[in-house]
């Protein structure tokens, strides 16, 4: 009932294309942001830490990962070797230089991962489809081999892992051990909204029509002036930048260091592709769909099955786990291809009109 | 640096050709296990367009059913049989409950939908037969044990018969599917329908019942495929990694070619046992992880379609 346009006249074509045409949208879209600076004080550091700061870093590398295959219809398994790339660059530009603010080196070290990115995205002028993904899946391989065979990157330390060290902004530690949660949560957030918005706003532009146009049909696309290498590399890159920038962010403010080998491995980039598929290709909203349920969902039958009084073991409860996330990923897609993302455009549609069926 | 990329390991080659041949066969035993998980790739991808991921977890998934059934009290060839029943019922289940509502979609969602099976798969066998790793029952499969030295070339190379019988066996399946494929009734339909779908339905083939048989002929594939795997090492679920290499097999052989599964296995199994024995050392070994993939890449940027694969052609 609230939901209505009627009255809201657009005058202008740049009001009619707005990202949020409508004015409901807009302040809803307020309202999430808002409440989510200002409710977390109140959730418990169990919360924040299990449930709200994976939420966003998922969502990050979710998004970075839909620029590529969702936008410019490139399937990637990389995405756990390229977020490494930029948990690494973080770690050593900060040892290096660690009188420079953290959170300069976390945003620069995306670059870091687009450059890698870039270079194994090459082959994708040649290849496409599913021989494509098997090609990344090399760009996984090798960087997992890297992250464990070349010593330099973790400082020769002796047990391999990224050790994250003490660093404040106004005097306020934000990342190692004396962070606490909810300031780690804020850094985080705050990181999200603002690629989120650069996100929405290369897709919305002359950018992202490119890459659409690419994903529905690159020969076609050439033939139109577009330049495949430019908006192929271009991709990569982008999407890479989002996934090393989500890398250094979940070493960094959400794991506070480890082995990157187990942390990285081919099972995140999998878990991120099907983020990227169960929420909606193609589509920014869907990457915090699907990271919120494949992250909330074992999260769910682990700890909220239990407190409803039904008795699960560790064992028996992962297993359940994976029968159901198996069972829900067929389940979306035989529902909705298209993701969660249109199942929500749907129900939005729906609600407009309410209560007239047409 | 160069002398020792190019020149050393040849040099070596030639000084010690028994090691040679204890490498190449080393090679062409992982080798014939790729190729086995990829044949299983290539049948459903060639009837039904699904690249179906979950062959390497269905692979482990009949291991896991025949060793579990066996613990239980039930005699190694009944549970054999009860196995290949259980193999059946899954892919009548795949058929009737995922590919059917999924018909006509994107080939990225069948994909995903694949992604979901191998996710229920994994937690369904450890759910029932528990998640430590098993051992193969080996004696009473009758499954030869024990190894053959050969004396040749001036040294000593070790086979196991196991890997010998492996291999034998593999040729005899390769041949049987062959026969299948082109002198039953079934089999001909199968070509049909890898062919055109619609040529296919338009002669009457039912594409239900071409894929339930298709999912099932891929489904002994991996049960023969984990009884040998799980024989060589154990079965537990760290073989989905081993089944990724599949991938980069597939490549080269062609994602619609049952040769091309077998050569492309070979290749790669033989170009990963050699890299790593002769050129590891340089970096500090462990390339035996990517150098599949590396190899598969820099083929593909010669040749797209793969080694036997069909011609791409695109059109507007």
């Amino acid at each position: 009932m609230l939901y209505r346009e009627a009255g809201q006249f657009k005058t202008r074509y740049e009001a009619d294309m707005a990202v949020f045409p409508i004015r409901q949208d807009v302040i809803g879209i307020a309202l999430i942001i808002a409440a989510a600076y200002i409710l977390p004080p109140f959730l418990g550091h169990f919360v924040i830490g299990t449930v709200l700061i994976p939420f966003l870093v998922f969502s990050l590398a979710a998004m970075g990962l839909n620029l590529l295959t969702g936008y410019t219809g490139l399937l990637s398994l990389g995405t756990a070797g390229f977020m490494g790339v930029g948990a690494y660059a973080c770690y050593k530009l900060t040892t290096l230089f660690p009188e420079v603010n953290i959170l300069v080196w976390i945003l620069l070290s995306g670059f870091f991962a687009a450059a890698v990115g870039v270079v194994f995205g090459l082959p994708s002028l040649r290849i496409k489809g599913f021989y494509l993904a098997v090609a990344t899946l090399a760009a996984q391989f090798f960087l997992e081999w890297c992250f464990v065979r070349i010593p330099w990157l973790f400082n020769y330390n002796a047990s391999g892992a990224i050790e994250v060290p003490s660093r404040a902004l106004f005097g306020l530690p934000i990342v190692g051990p004396s962070a606490t949660p909810l300031t780690r949560y804020y850094v985080i957030l705050t990181i999200v909204v603002g690629l989120t918005w650069i996100a929405s706003n290369i897709v919305h532009g002359r950018v992202g029509r490119t890459w659409m146009a690419v994903r529905d049909m690159d020969i076609a696309a050439e033939l139109m002036g577009i330049r495949l290498l430019r908006a192929k590399l271009l991709a990569f890159a982008v999407s890479s930048y989002f996934c090393g920038v989500a890398g250094a962010v979940m070493m960094f403010l959400w794991y506070g260091g480890g082995e990157a080998k187990d942390t990285f491995s081919i099972n995140l980039s999998f878990t991120i592709l099907f983020m990227v598929i169960i929420g909606g290709l193609g589509s920014l909203l869907g990457a915090f769909f699907g990271a919120a349920l494949l992250h909330l969902m074992p999260i769910f039958l682990k700890f909220g099955l239990p407190a409803m009084g039904v008795p699960l073991g560790g064992a028996t409860a992962e297993h359940l786990t994976h029968i159901m996330t198996g069972a829900l990923i067929i389940f979306f897609l035989i529902v909705e291809p298209h993701g969660l993302a249109r199942l929500w455009a749907t129900a939005k549609q729906k609600l407009r009109l309410w209560p007239f069926p047409h | 640096m160069l002398y020792s990329i190019f020149v050393d390991p040849f040099v070596q080659m030639v000084e010690l050709p028994d090691l040679l041949v204890q490498v190449l066969w080393e090679g062409v035993v992982a080798g014939v296990l790729y190729a086995l998980i990829a044949l299983g790739f290539v049948l459903i991808f060639k009837a039904s367009g699904v690249f179906n991921f979950a062959q390497g977890i269905m692979v482990v998934f009949a291991a896991l059913s025949l060793v579990g059934l066996h613990e239980n009290g039930v005699p190694a060839p009944l549970a054999l049989v009860l196995t290949v029943a259980i193999m059946y019922a899954l892919a009548w289940s795949i058929e009737r409950i995922v590919l059917r509502p999924l018909v006509n979609q994107p080939d990225i969602i069948l994909f995903m939908a694949t992604f979901g099976i191998s996710y229920l798969l994994i937690g369904l066998g450890e759910f029932i037969f528990g998640g430590q790793p098993k051992m193969m029952i080996t004696d009473q499969l009758m499954l030869p044990r024990g190894a053959i030295d050969l004396q040749i070339l001036g040294g000593r190379v070790t086979v196991q018969k196991l890997d010998i019988a492996a291999a034998v066996i593999a040729g005899m399946m390769v041949a049987l599917l062959a026969v299948f494929f082109r002198s039953t009734r079934v089999g001909l339909a199968l070509r049909a329908v890898a062919d055109s779908h619609k040529a296919a339905l338009s002669v009457g083939i039912s594409l239900n019942h071409i894929w339930v048989v298709v999912w099932f002929t891929a489904g002994l594939v991996a049960l023969v495929t984990g009884i040998m795997w799980g024989a060589r090492s154990d079965v537990s679920f760290a073989l989905q990694i081993i089944a990724l290499k599949a991938l980069p097999v597939l490549i080269l052989g062609g994602f619609t070619s049952v040769p091309g599964a077998i050569v492309g296995g070979l290749i790669i199994g033989v170009g990963e046992k050699l890299g790593e024995f002769y050129w590891g050392p340089l970096v500090g070994g462990g390339i035996e992880s990517w150098l599949a993939y590396l190899i598969a890449l820099v083929f593909l940027l010669f040749r797209p379609q793969g080694l036997f694969g069909e011609k791409i052609i695109e059109r507007i």
